[in-house]
């Protein structure tokens, strides 16, 4: 690569970190509205009342395992093992779309309990905070498959390999804001 | 040539054993989180504190070990990007929550201020 993609690299990656910051303060002002709404239950039920902690901790776990795969597929990118990179790939596409599967899943069994973001302040917040963490997902989920498509017509070019890199910051970006969903809304919920 | 490619931190490819120890710290991480919660180990603000103290430290573990924050080149731009924004993130979320307590707080009707006075003085000061 010259030096010129380098650098155009670079500072593509630096304003690509730049707009991850921005939506940061997105889901900031989202947790601020959750920490504020949180115990407005209106009657309705409690975060203790409809969490299920053994399957968020699966569902974390997916995640978790999907931003692990998603860099290992990076370094399979900067050894040019085409092979391996495109199996780590499947295997975090696999993965968070089984993350969002249980994301669904939980949503769908909520709202059929009679539970949706109806009831209360509390479930308010609570699926926006949630749904859009998990609108997010389906974006990265999106946007790998079009990079799979990508990969297979072009290969891995100076344009694919910039590509892919964005999108394992993003990736590990959505895990970084799961972790503290995971703290915030489910282990402070059920405390 | 070499000191381009580390300017911004993820261009640096980290060694597979980063995100190795990455992951198991992260995985040790949240267990120990959940393992604290759901067998009531610790109570109230003693355990609020433990927990938040673990996500911090798993956020730290990912900057570094996932996105490799610790690489980058001076000047530290993308580092600087990322404080200046956890100070906003501060104060949007913790300075929402203390207005908004004070404003409940302050608005109470009188009979739910004289009971709130009541359990707050029956706790001790």
């Amino acid at each position: 690569m010259s030096q010129h993609a380098l650098v155009v690299k670079d500072k593509t990656l630096s304003g690509f970190w730049a707009y991850l910051m921005t939506d940061l303060v997105l889901f900031a002002t989202l947790f601020a509205t959750y920490g504020v709404l949180r115990n407005n239950i209106a009657n309705g039920p409690s975060g203790k009342d409809i969490f299920d902690m053994p399957f968020v901790l699966v569902e974390t776990m997916l995640l978790l395992t999907s931003s692990f795969t998603a860099g290992l597929a990076m370094i399979a990118l900067h050894r040019r093992q085409a092979k391996t990179m495109v199996m780590l790939l499947l295997a975090t596409f696999a993965l968070g779309a089984g993350f969002l599967g249980m994301e669904l899943y939980e949503f769908n069994h909520l709202v059929h309990e009679g539970h949706s973001w109806r009831e209360s302040a509390f479930l308010s917040a609570f699926f926006t905070l949630v749904g859009t963490h998990g609108l997010h997902i389906l974006v990265g989920l999106v946007w790998l498959s079009v990079l799979f498509g990508q990969l297979i017509k072009k290969g891995i070019t100076e344009h694919t390999e910039r590509r892919l890199l964005l999108f394992s910051m993003f990736w590990h970006f959505l895990d970084i804001v799961w972790i503290f969903i995971f703290t915030f809304v489910y282990l402070v919920g059920v405390m | 040539m070499a000191k381009t490619q580390i300017h911004t931190p993820m261009t640096h490819t980290g060694s597979i054993t980063s995100y190795i120890i990455g992951f198991v710290l992260s995985v040790a991480l949240t267990l120990g989180a959940y393992y604290l919660v759901v067998n009531h180990v610790l109570d109230g603000t003693k355990l609020l504190a433990t927990i938040v103290g673990l996500a911090i430290a798993q956020l730290i573990v990912q900057l570094i070990f996932f996105l490799h924050m610790n690489k980058e080149a001076k000047p530290r731009w993308n580092l600087m990007v990322f404080s200046f924004m956890v100070l906003v993130v501060f104060i949007v979320v913790i300075g929402s929550i203390w207005v908004m307590y004070n404003l409940d707080y302050n608005m109470m009707p009188k009979e739910e201020l004289e009971q709130h006075m009541i359990h707050e003085s029956e706790k001790g000061f």
